[in-house]
């Protein structure tokens, strides 16, 4: 097989914060920053930023203040002019852009790594975009061999770069952590420690590829998002009329084909499923009932990855 | 009281409240009370009248837990006596207008059972909260809760500590009880709870129902779990979180702590023990809501309350 190569990575920047409200990035950025003072910078193989995205809302522990930050980093919005009513989150949007990017340029930066958590039963689950380059992918198969404590999934999200929104999408190859599930406001131990094992996985994966080594490649398994589907909801009042049925709620990843139980309103009725057997994603997370969305709906695809080598510039 | 002397006799409990949204982002108890006032079938039962009643609309219409203070905290004598003004914090105000509504607090008027219904992020599966160990209809009130929930659990959560009690919503009754059910996101519903907290009012309100009608409930033992210190984060010079609950006291409500076992992980990795010098039964372990109020867990002690045969006044 053709060994594909690429340019040897410099630098990384891990993201914390990006909603407030999601505390393992909250605490692992100072953590690292902790490290680092203690140790000096020669612990990690390559050089990091780290950066609690969003500061505001980390200090009042909401999601967001005004607009969520991680729909801010589309090429329109990251080019839109700033007056005195621009959201914060815009503005803020703009900085990161300034600091990590910019976004499409080869001034980005090599690795963004942008920390999450859900209050869905997502275990680790990878988030990329489809345009990402082979590196993503091969960090996902890296992490999916490391990280044993939980179940590690790659979501794909089929978006080109320039509609791309969220944060990660500035660096040359971005990837979102998510992890859960977890509320809103809490850290739980067990999820703080699994994704600094995720984030010190990701270390290992770049200082052996920087080392020149042949990485081989092989088959990966992605998640790839085509829709969401939102509650029953009360035509007077929008508020949801049912809930996630109980055989559907934590079971993330799961098949759901058709004529399987969905949701059960408050009347109790099952409402149940009528498509094409797809993966749910992000089932009865906390952040989407305001966007619209129960769950989304995804596509099992295997990607063969190509072995890659870096190429000292 | 012995069990064998004449039974506590209770005025009828016609006045009966359910408050929901008293934190605007705990789920269970915005929609079930919303449901209700849509449609009050479920909550109907002869000879009381059940008020389903959304205490903090704004924080619920906003979806946090309140908007300028803890309302679950504002109904303190000080509060329900300061004169209303545009300069008030917005609970403060509501808590005035439910105890108007409702109370007054302390006085023959008010609204004779109030339940109040939260959510939490803790693994408390469904607890019942008491303000006295005296208040004798609802040691019996939550004892047939507790059997009909069988062989679902359901603790009960007693807080009379002189300092860690706290003026809730419902304390505007004479006959207080707290619903809390977990473990569930702010922000999220979700179904299992959600019938849990249904299931309870069900047979709450049947309760107080058979309690009207005229039938005597005989002495009993009611297990409760006394409060009985609350236990911080370990934190830095600047009031910062150095650690998290430890993964083996994570989701263990209710379950014994003993000295020696781990407690609290530093986020460097280490390990803090819990050094109390007798096993307590920790409970609201790891509550979202709680950070800002310093608390990681409350230790609580298990204690077996004598309830008196209880039944109605006789005219």
């Amino acid at each position: 097989m053709e060994v594909v190569t690429l340019p040897v990575l410099h630098r990384m920047a891990v993201c914390g914060g990006t909603h407030g409200d999601e505390m393992t990035g909250v605490f692992l950025v100072p953590e690292l920053e902790r490290q680092r003072r203690e140790k000096g910078d020669g612990i990690w193989p390559i050089a990091l930023t780290t950066v609690l995205s969003n500061p505001r809302a980390i200090k009042e522990c909401k999601r967001y203040v005004e607009k969520d930050l991680n729909r801010c980093f589309t090429s329109a919005l990251l080019s839109s002019s700033i007056t005195d009513s621009t959201p914060y989150e815009i503005q803020r949007a703009q900085e990161l852009n300034s600091l990590l990017g910019p976004k499409e340029t080869e001034d980005a930066i090599d690795i963004i790594c942008d920390l999450h958590n859900t209050t869905a039963n997502m275990g680790l689950t990878v988030i990329s975009y489809s345009f990402s380059n082979w590196v993503c992918l091969h960090l996902f198969k890296y992490l999916k061999e490391k990280v044993t404590t939980v179940p590690v999934r790659l979501m794909l999200l089929d978006i080109p770069i320039c509609d791309a929104y969220s944060l990660e999408s500035v660096s040359k190859y971005g990837i979102s952590l998510e992890a859960g599930p977890q509320p809103q406001g809490v850290v739980r131990a067990d999820i703080f420690n699994f994704m600094k094992e995720a984030v010190n996985a990701v270390m290992d994966w770049i200082k052996i590829f920087n080392s020149g080594q042949v990485i081989e490649g092989g088959e990966v398994e992605s998640y790839m998002v085509e829709k969401s589907i939102d509650y029953p909801r009360d035509p007077e009042t929008q508020r949801p009329s049912a809930a996630v049925h109980p055989q559907l709620q934590d079971q993330d990843f799961c098949l759901l084909k058709p004529g399987d139980p969905m949701f059960l309103t408050f009347s109790g009725e099952t409402v149940k499923y009528e498509g094409e057997p797809r993966h749910p994603i992000f089932i009865n997370e906390a952040a989407y009932y305001e966007k619209g969305i129960a769950f989304h709906l995804a596509q099992k695809k295997n990607i063969t990855i190509p072995s890659i080598q870096a190429k000292k510039d | 009281m012995s069990s064998r002397g004449s039974p506590s006799c209770f005025p009828e409990a016609r006045r009966v409240a359910i408050f929901g949204g008293t934190h605007g982002n705990e789920m269970s108890g915005v929609t079930l009370v919303n449901m209700w006032i849509k449609n009050r079938a479920e909550i109907e039962r002869s000879g009381l009248t059940a008020r389903p009643f959304i205490t903090n609309p704004r924080a619920v219409e906003k979806c946090s837990r309140y908007i300028d203070t803890d309302l679950n905290r504002a109904f303190t004598p000080e509060n329900l006596s300061t004169p209303s003004g545009d300069g008030l914090p917005y609970e403060v105000q509501r808590a005035k207008e439910i105890n108007q509504i409702f109370g007054p607090k302390g006085s023959p008027d008010a609204y004779d059972v109030i339940f109040d219904l939260h959510n939490t992020t803790s693994n408390m599966g469904s607890t019942l909260i008491l303000e006295s160990s005296t208040d004798h209809f609802n040691l019996q009130m939550v004892q047939y809760i507790k059997k009909a929930m069988a062989p679902e659990s359901c603790m009960v959560l007693l807080n009379e500590h002189p300092h860690l009690k706290y003026s809730t919503s419902r304390s505007v009754s004479k006959h207080p009880i707290g619903l809390e059910v977990g473990p569930q996101p702010q922000g999220v519903l979700r179904s299992n709870i959600f019938e849990s907290m249904r299931a309870i009012m069900k047979h709450a309100l049947d309760f107080i129902e058979l309690f009207n009608s005229g039938v005597e409930f005989p002495a009993c033992s009611v297990e409760v779990f006394r409060v009985h210190e609350r236990m911080d984060y370990p934190r830095d010079t600047n009031g910062n979180i150095t650690a998290m609950v430890h993964p083996h006291l994570q989701d263990c409500d209710w379950e014994p702590l003993n000295p020696g076992d781990p407690m609290f992980q530093t986020f460097d990795g280490r390990t803090i023990l819990y050094e109390g010098v007798s096993p307590v039964y920790p409970t609201f372990i790891n509550e979202a809501a709680y950070y800002e109020k310093q608390q990681a867990f409350v230790t609580t002690r298990r204690e077996t309350l004598a309830a008196n045969s209880i039944r109605k006044t006789s005219t």
